[in-house]
C-alpha cells in the first residue's frame, strides 16, 4: 500500500516534470527573446487560481535594451516610410515572433544601419490584424516593433538609434476580412528619422 | 487564496482540467441583487414624449419590463406639461413612497430624476446623473467625447486630429486620462475639463498605453514599452513616483483597478494564452484570475462593489464576460468587446458591432437587457464610465 502510494507520487512528479519542460515543441526560426521566467509550468497547462505565476524579480532584470530617450519626440523628425518599406516583417497570428521567413528583412535592415549611408536613426512600427481588442492589439503591435528591434540588435545594429511605436489595430492597410488582409495587416514597418 | 501543499496544487490542476466548457446561455454566476436574473414589472403611465422615453430608457437598462397594472410589481404615474410630476407606488400594500415635483434644468434631467427617486426608494442606486466618456472615430483619427450615460449631450473634449484610445476618468475629479498620439508616438495625458487643461502624465520613448487611474484617483496604472519591454507600471496621478510592476517577456495590457486600490488586474499571457492576472499596486507576485469557458480574455474592468470583473473574451468574434472577482466560471453576457461597470455595479456599457463600426451599448446584467445609447457619427468606442 505504502509502496504504491509512493509510486503514485513519483508518477504525478515525473507527470508534472514532463509538463514543465519536456513538452514544449521549440518552433523553427523563433527569435528567443530574454526575460522569460522560470518555474513555469508547460504549454496549455492551467496555471490553478491564486497560484503566483510570475514573481517580480525588480526592475531591469529582463535583459531588455532600454529604448533611447533621445528618440522621444517623433514630431522633431522627417518620416521616410520608402527607403525601407521592401523590409516590412510580417507576423503569425498572436505572435511577436521574428520566423525565419523574415530574418534576411530584418538581417538586411541592420546591414544598411551599419553602413556609412544608414547612419541615422530607425523606427520600427507594430500593427496588429482587426482580431484582438484594442488595447490588447496595442500592447501586442508594440512588443512585435519591440521584437523587430532585439532582432536588428542582435544582427548588429545600433539599439541607441532605434526607438518603437505600437499603432494596434488602428492603422491596417488591407481592410477585407480575409485571413490574406489579415496576414498583412501583421506586420513591422521600418521608418528612417532624420532630424528636421 | 493559497496553494502552499503538493495536494491542492494537484487538486487545483485536476479541478481546472476537469471543468466542463460552457456554451453561450449557460448561467452559472450571475450577479444582482439576491441573485434575480428576472425584470421587475412596473406600469408606467401619464408620461409623454421625451420624458417617457426617458424613464423606459433607465428602467430598461437598471432591470426592469414594463407591464400593465395588473402584473406590475411598482406602478409609475405622473405628468410632464411643463415640468415633471411623479409617484411611485407598490402595487400589493397601496403605500406610495415617491410623490415629487420637479423643476429646473431640463425635462429630461426631471426625467432621470424622478428614476432615481424611485431607484432610492427601494434601495438602490440610480444612474441619472452619471456620465461616460467614449472615443469618436473618423477616418484615421479619432477624438475623445463625454456625454451622459445614455449618450444623450455628447461633446468633443479633444480636437487634434491624431488618433486617440481609451479614455478613463478620474474618480472624483472632472478629469480623464487617455492616449493620444499627438507627438507621433502614443503618449499618456491627463486632462482637466473644468480648466481645459491637459499634461502629459507618461510621454517615454516607445509605446505609453492603457491608463488607469485608482479608485481613489492618487494614482495611475499603464502600460509602458520604455524598458525595452512591455509592461505594467503605477505612478503618481503627474506621472510622478513611477514604478514598474511586472517584468515579463508577455505584453502586460488594460490594467483596472480593485475598489479597494490594493490590486491591479490587467490582461497578459501565461504559457502562450491569454489569461487575467492580477498584481499587488504596491507590487508583488502575479496571480491569475480563472475565466474558465471562455478565450483570450482581455480588458477587464472590477465592479465597484468588488464582486464582479466584466471582460472581453474573444471567440471568433468579441464577447462581454463576466466572472467572480477572485476567478472562476465565466458567463458570456452578450456579443461586444470593451465594458465597463457603471457605478451601481450591474449596468456596463460596451461596444457593438454594427455594419462596419461600432456603437455604444448598455447592457444589464443580472436581466441582459440592453439598450443602444444615442450615437454621434462615426465608430465609437472605448467606453468609460465616472463612478
Amino acid at each position: 500500500m505504502k509502496a504504491s502510494r509512493l509510486t503514485y507520487l513519483v508518477v504525478i512528479a515525473l507527470a508534472l516534470t514532463f509538463a514543465a519542460t519536456g513538452c514544449r515543441k521549440k518552433p523553427t526560426g523563433v527569435t528567443k527573446l530574454p526575460g522569460q521566467r522560470p518555474g513555469q509550468v508547460g504549454d496549455g497547462q492551467p496555471v490553478p487560481p491564486g497560484q503566483p505565476v510570475n514573481p517580480n524579480e525588480g526592475v531591469n532584470s529582463t535583459g531588455f535594451t532600454p529604448l533611447p530617450e533621445n528618440l522621444t519626440d517623433l514630431s522633431l523628425f522627417n518620416h521616410d516610410r520608402e527607403a525601407l518599406a521592401a523590409q516590412m516583417v510580417q507576423f503569425a497570428y498572436d505572435s511577436a515572433a521574428i520566423r525565419s521567413s523574415e530574418r534576411p528583412k530584418v538581417d538586411a535592415v541592420a546591414a544598411h544601419m551599419k553602413s556609412a549611408a544608414g547612419n541615422v536613426a530607425l523606427l520600427v512600427e507594430g500593427h496588429c490584424d482587426e482580431r484582438g481588442t484594442e488595447e490588447y492589439n496595442r500592447a501586442l503591435g508594440e512588443r512585435r516593433a519591440l521584437a523587430v528591434r532585439e532582432a536588428l540588435i542582435a544582427s548588429g545594429a545600433d539599439g541607441a538609434r532605434i526607438t518603437t511605436r505600437s499603432f494596434g489595430k488602428d492603422r491596417k492597410i488591407d481592410l477585407a476580412d480575409t485571413d490574406a488582409a489579415h496576414a498583412r495587416n501583421r506586420r513591422g514597418e521600418f521608418v528612417v528619422l532624420t532630424p528636421k | 487564496m493559497k496553494f502552499n501543499q503538493p495536494f491542492s496544487f494537484l487538486t487545483a490542476i485536476a479541478i481546472a482540467i476537469a471543468f466542463p466548457r460552457i456554451t453561450k446561455g449557460d448561467v452559472i454566476y450571475v450577479p444582482g441583487e439576491a441573485g434575480s436574473t428576472q425584470p421587475i414589472p412596473v406600469s408606467l403611465s401619464g408620461f409623454t414624449g421625451e420624458a417617457a422615453s426617458v424613464i423606459q430608457f433607465d428602467l430598461t437598462v437598471q432591470g426592469f419590463k414594463f407591464t400593465g397594472p395588473d402584473e406590475a410589481q411598482f406602478l409609475l404615474s405622473g405628468s410632464n406639461n411643463g415640468n415633471l410630476v411623479g409617484r411611485a407606488s407598490d402595487r400589493i400594500n397601496k403605500s406610495t413612497f415617491v410623490n415629487k415635483s420637479y423643476t429646473g434644468a431640463s425635462l429630461r434631467r426631471q426625467a432621470h430624476a424622478f428614476v432615481d427617486d424611485f431607484l432610492a426608494a427601494i434601495g438602490r442606486k440610480g444612474l441619472g446623473g452619471t456620465k461616460i466618456a467614449f472615443k469618436a472615430d473618423k477616418g484615421k483619427s479619432g477624438e475623445i467625447h463625454i456625454a451622459d450615460f445614455d449618450g444623450f449631450g455628447a461633446q468633443a473634449i479633444t480636437s487634434d486630429g491624431a488618433i486617440v484610445a481609451a479614455p478613463a476618468w478620474v474618480p472624483g475629479r472632472m478629469a480623464l486620462l487617455y492616449t493620444s498620439y499627438l507627438k507621433g508616438n502614443p503618449d499618456v495625458f491627463s486632462h482637466d475639463l473644468s480648466s481645459g487643461q491637459r499634461r502629459a502624465v507618461a510621454n517615454y520613448p516607445g509605446s505609453n498605453m492603457s491608463p488607469a487611474p485608482s479608485p481613489n484617483g492618487g494614482k495611475v496604472a499603464m502600460v509602458l514599452s520604455k524598458s525595452g519591454s512591455v509592461d505594467l507600471y503605477v505612478a503618481d496621478m503627474d506621472g510622478g513616483n513611477l514604478k514598474r510592476l511586472t517584468t515579463s517577456r508577455e505584453d502586460e495590457s488594460a490594467p483596472c483597478w480593485s475598489p479597494d486600490g490594493q490590486w491591479i488586474c490587467f490582461a497578459t499571457k501565461i504559457n502562450d494564452r491569454r489569461a487575467l492576472c492580477k498584481i499587488p499596486a504596491a507590487g508583488g507576485a502575479v496571480q491569475r484570475i480563472s475565466t474558465a469557458g471562455v478565450s483570450n480574455p482581455s480588458e477587464p474592468d472590477w465592479s465597484p462593489d468588488n464582486k464582479w470583473i466584466v471582460f472581453t473574451a474573444q471567440m471568433g468574434g468579441f464577447e462581454v464576460c463576466v466572472v467572480p472577482a477572485s476567478g472562476g466560471t465565466a458567463t458570456v453576457l452578450v456579443s461586444g468587446e470593451d465594458p465597463t461597470w457603471g457605478p451601481n455595479s450591474r449596468t456596463v456599457v460596451y461596444a457593438r458591432r454594427e455594419s462596419g463600426r461600432r456603437v455604444l451599448s448598455l447592457l444589464d446584467v443580472p436581466t441582459k437587457q440592453t439598450k443602444d445609447v444615442s450615437r454621434i457619427s462615426g465608430s465609437n468606442s472605448q467606453p468609460s464610465w465616472a463612478r
